[in-house]
């Protein structure tokens, strides 16, 4: 199955910016379908990325979060080449994991 | 006449000691009681800081104290928003030692969207893309050296993000 993670990690050098896209409903548990029954919350908790072992950056969300979620940051070091592994789970148990070589 | 004094005093004694044992007992459970709740204390899902209604009560939960607003956090939103389903929101700050950035719409069903733990070595700043049900104030906390700091701005939303 593909991956539901899509990131672009890129290096100037000094410090690497993480850009990631991922596709998931994000249910709020708010909005009703077109029957008028209540879509039940779905919706990604945590989603963290490692770069060397260690965390560089940790999520965590709500259902506030806009479906298929964007994010975007940076962290010191990563050398292009370099995995940086992402994952996430979500409110029903469910993951995803992938790796990206930083650019 | 003596036996009722001591039985009396007895009671007295008794009842005293009861008083200072549910005290010690009360004391030691707030630190267990509060503890498991402050999210930027352990790496556990904030479930109950997510479930919170109103902005002041989910950072209440999250962190525990109060921020104080400040001019070093920089809170890039738009000033009206067409889709409440994608509103893109950024934080960032001049801040030194942050440990984590949170976001907050006080207008919506939970107000916090959004807690990012920042490690040592990742720059305190980060973009990413959130629901508002309707207008709402928007909420930047930034926790740095273990004190909060907040700025906050109006979105006005034309369509909201909840099925509206």
């Amino acid at each position: 199955m593909a991956s539901t993670i899509r990131v672009r990690a890129t290096s100037s050098g000094e410090t690497t910016e993480v850009q990631a896209l991922i596709q998931h409903p994000m249910d709020s548990g708010f909005v009703k379908d077109v029957k008028g029954e209540t879509i039940p919350p779905h919706f990604i908790q945590e989603l963290t990325f490692e770069y060397d072992g260690k965390s560089v950056f940790v999520a965590d969300w709500g259902a506030a979060v806009s479906k298929d979620p964007y994010v975007k940051f940076s962290f010191k070091g990563g050398k292009k080449g370099d995995d940086l592994k992402i994952s996430w789970v979500d409110n029903k148990g469910a993951t995803d994991t992938t790796t990206a070589k930083i650019q | 006449m003596t036996t009722t004094h001591d039985g009396y005093l007895a009671t007295r004694r008794l009842i005293l000691k009861g008083a200072v044992t549910v005290a010690l007992v009360g004391l030691g459970n707030i630190p267990f009681s509060l503890v498991p709740t402050f999210a930027a204390a352990n790496d556990k899902y904030p479930e109950d800081a997510f479930k919170a209604k109103s902005d002041a009560d989910a950072i209440k939960s999250l962190y525990g104290k109060t921020a104080e607003p400040s001019d070093k956090v920089k809170l890039d939103a738009p000033e009206i928003a067409e889709n409440g389903a994608v509103v893109p929101i950024s934080v960032s700050t001049t801040l030194a030692d942050v440990t984590s950035i949170a976001l907050l719409v006080s207008e919506n069903p939970n107000a916090l969207a959004a807690s990012y733990k920042i490690p040592t070595g990742t720059m305190p700043s980060v973009a990413n893309r959130l629901k508002m049900a309707k207008t709402s104030n928007v909420i930047a906390i930034v926790e740095a050296g273990g004190k909060l700091y907040s700025a906050a701005k109006e979105v006005k939303v034309t369509v909201g993000g909840c099925g509206g």
